[in-house]
C-alpha cells in the first residue's frame, strides 16, 4: 500500500483539483480528505456512505457550582486563560485537566467533546473517507489521524490511497503527512508560493518525507516560476509536473467534476503527466 | 478598533485584501495570525526591527525525585509523556504547555523548561505598523504565538487582523476580541461552502461580519444570494483579472494602481458605514 499526500503550505493553489484528479486517474485508489476544517472533495465524489461516526478528539472542563468554593485555585492553574469568574469558557479549554487536579473540592471534572463527525463513502468499488470538524472545534490533528485511519482499514484493493491535505505547516498537516511515501507539494509562481513552498518542503524534511514539487498556473510569472524550478532543483526537489493557466480548471470547478474529463484542457493533459511521472517515482 | 479577515477556505485573498486595506487606510496596524505561512510582509515589505522569541513550558523531570510512578503520565491527556521502566520519557511536541503534570506528581519531581516554538517580528512600513508570528518548522500549534501578538495589540487605533485558513482553534484565537470580521470567499462553490463554514463560525462567536468578493464575476450571484439570505452585508469586490493575479504574483500592492485602488476605497467607505451602524447598535443595548 502506498500513500500519497497532496499539500501545498499556502492554500488555494490547487490542491483539491489536483486531488480530484488523481483520484479519478488512479481508478484502484482509495481518497481521504483530511483537510477536516474546510472539506471540499465530498462535493467532487459522489458515493454510498457505509460509515458515519461522531468523533471526540478533545474534552472540556466543567465546574460543578454546588462543590466549589470560590478559592480560584483552578483559574490559577490554567495556562490558556479558560476560566473566569469560576466558570469555563469552552472555546478556550484545552482539555489538559490541570484545573480537576487542582480543585482541594473535587469539584472539577472533565466531559469527552464531540467535536466532528467522519465518513466513510464507498464509490465504483472504491473507498472515500473523509470528515468534518465542529466549528472552532480543537482536536484537527487527531481526526486527521482518524481519516486516514478509516481509509486504511475500509480499502481493500491495498494499492494506493491519495490524500487531500490542509494548507499550513502545523497540526493537520503534520498528521496528514507523517508516515506517507511522498508528497506532492501544490504551489503557484508567485512570492507567498515560493515562500509557502520552502516553509513546506522544511515540514516534509523534518519528518523524513520524499517531497515532489508541482507548479500549477507556471505560466503565471515567468520569473517566479524559474525561481521556483531553481530553488528546487538546487535542493534536489523532484518537480513533477507544470500545469498552465487554464480556463478549463475554473469551468471543472464550477460544473464540479475533475478537470482531467476535460478532453483538449492544457491543464488536463498536464495533470495526466504529472500523474504518470509520480506513480513512476512512487514505484521506484 | 480590531478587523479580522477570514476565509474558510485557503488562498481566496485574504491577505490581499488585509495588506491593502491596511496601507489604504494607513496609521493601522497589520498582524499576521497565519503563524504557519505568514504572506503579509511580503507585500508590505518592512523593515522589521524588533524580534521577540515565543515560548511555551515543557516539563523537565528531577531524577533525584522521580520514583517512576507514572502519575505524571496517567494525567497527561496529550500523551506527551510516557513511563517506560521507571523512566519518564517526553515528547515534546505534542506537549501543550498546561503544567498540570506539575501538579499530578506527588513527589514535586516535576519543574519546567522552556521550549521555543516561533518568533514574533515587528516592523513599520510608512505609518503602517507590521507584526508577523513565524512558528518554528515541525512544531503543530502556533497558539501561543497568535495569544502573545494579540496581548501586544494596542486596542486604540485600527488593526487588521490576517487570520490563518480553516476553522479550528488557532481561527478562534485570531478572531476572539474582534469587533468586525471581514470575510473573504470566491464565487465558486468551493468559496461559497467555506463561506459558510467562516459565517457559523463568527456567529457562534457573536462577531458582526460582512463579505468581500474576490475574484468576482459572472458567478457572484451565488454569493450574493447566500448574503441576502443571511442578511450579511456585502462590501465590495475584487475582479478576476489575470493582470490582478500577475501583481500579486511579484509580491506588489494593488492600491499602488489606481485603477485597483476603487475597489478597496469602496470596500473601506462601506465598512465604515457598518461598523458605525454596529457600534450605534451596541451604544444602544
Amino acid at each position: 500500500m502506498k500513500q500519497l499526500v497532496i499539500i501545498s503550505g499556502k492554500g488555494g493553489t490547487g490542491k483539491t483539483t489536483i486531488a480530484a484528479s488523481f483520484s479519478w486517474l488512479a481508478q484502484n485508489a482509495s481518497v481521504a480528505d483530511c483537510d477536516v476544517e474546510a472539506p471540499n472533495l465530498h462535493m467532487l465524489i459522489e458515493g454510498r456512505e457505509v460509515l458515519r461516526e461522531d468523533f471526540s478528539g478533545a474534552r472540556v472542563a466543567v465546574i460543578d457550582s454546588g462543590k466549589c468554593t470560590k478559592c480560584g485555585l483552578c483559574a490559577e492553574a490554567c495556562r490558556f486563560d479558560a476560566i473566569r469568574d469560576f466558570a469555563v469558557d469552552g472555546l478556550g479549554c484545552e482539555g489538559c485537566g490541570a484545573c480537576r487536579v487542582a480543585c482541594p473540592n473535587g469539584a472539577v471534572t472533565m466531559k469527552d467533546e464531540i467535536t466532528g463527525w467522519n465518513f466513510v463513502s464507498e464509490y465504483g468499488g472504491r473507498i472515500f473517507s473523509h470528515a468534518k470538524l465542529d466549528i472552532g472545534a480543537d482536536g484537527s490533528g487527531k481526526l486527521v489521524t482518524r481519516v486516514r485511519k478509516r481509509a486504511l482499514e475500509h480499502d481493500k484493493r491495498d494499492e494506493l490511497v491519495v490524500i487531500d491535505g490542509s494548507p499550513g505547516i502545523g497540526c493537520t498537516v503534520i498528521a496528514s503527512i507523517t508516515g506517507c511515501d511522498a508528497a506532492l507539494l501544490v504551489t503557484e509562481p508567485t512570492r507567498s508560493g515560493l515562500e509557502d513552498l520552502i516553509r513546506a518542503l522544511s515540514t516534509c524534511d523534518h519528518f523524513g518525507i520524499k517531497a515532489y514539487v508541482c507548479i500549477n498556473k507556471y505560466d503565471l510569472n515567468a520569473i517566479m516560476c524559474s525561481e521556483i524550478e531553481n530553488y528546487c532543483t538546487e535542493r534536489g526537489y523532484e518537480i513533477a509536473g507544470r500545469i498552465p493557466y487554464d480556463t478549463g480548471v475554473l469551468e471543472a470547478l464550477k460544473d464540479m467534476k475533475p478537470v482531467v474529463l476535460y478532453k483538449g484542457s492544457p491543464a488536463a493533459g498536464a495533470i495526466k503527466e504529472m500523474y504518470r511521472r509520480v506513480m513512476n517515482l512512487l514505484g521506484e | 478598533m480590531l478587523i479580522s479577515v477570514l476565509s474558510g477556505k485557503g488562498g481566496t485573498g485574504k491577505t490581499t485584501i488585509a495588506v491593502n486595506l491596511a496601507v489604504l487606510l494607513g496609521n493601522s496596524s497589520y498582524v499576521d495570525c497565519d503563524v504557519e505561512e505568514p504572506n503579509g510582509h511580503i507585500f508590505l515589505k518592512p523593515h522589521f526591527s524588533q524580534r521577540k522569541r515565543v515560548d511555551t513550558m515543557i516539563p523537565a523531570i528531577s531524577e533525584d525525585k522521580c520514583t517512576g510512578c507514572g502519575k505524571c503520565a496517567d494525567f497527561c491527556y496529550f500523551n506527551a509523556l510516557a513511563v517506560v521502566k521507571k523512566k519518564v520519557i517526553l515528547f515534546p511536541e505534542i506537549c501543550h504547555g498546561c503544567g498540570g503534570c506539575i501538579l499530578a506528581c506527588p513527589h514535586h519531581a516535576v519543574t519546567e523548561s522552556k521550549k521555543y516554538i516561533g518568533r514574533i517580528e515587528t516592523g513599520r512600513r510608512g505609518n503602517v505598523q507590521c507584526v508577523r508570528g513565524v512558528l518554528e518548522i515541525g512544531q503543530p500549534v502556533g497558539v501561543p504565538i497568535i495569544r502573545e501578538m494579540k496581548n501586544g495589540i494596542n486596542g486604540s487605533s485600527l488593526t487588521i487582523l490576517d487570520c490563518p485558513p480553516g476553522s479550528s482553534c488557532a481561527v478562534v484565537n485570531s478572531i476572539q476580541g474582534t469587533d468586525y470580521a471581514l470575510l473573504v470567499t470566491e464565487p465558486t462553490n468551493f468559496g461559497l461552502h467555506d463561506l459558510k463554514i467562516a459565517v457559523q463560525l463568527i456567529s457562534k462567536l457573536g462577531i458582526p461580519g460582512g463579505v468581500v468578493i474576490n475574484r468576482s464575476g459572472e458567478d457572484d450571484v451565488l454569493i450574493e444570494e447566500y448574503c441576502s439570505m443571511e442578511g450579511i452585508p456585502l462590501l465590495g469586490k475584487i475582479p478576476f483579472e489575470r493582470e490582478i493575479a500577475e501583481i500579486y504574483s511579484r509580491g506588489d500592492l494593488l492600491v499602488d494602481y489606481p485603477k485597483y485602488r476603487k475597489y478597496f476605497k469602496e470596500i473601506a467607505q462601506k465598512l465604515g458605514g457598518v461598523i458605525n451602524d454596529e457600534t450605534a447598535c451596541d451604544n444602544q443595548r
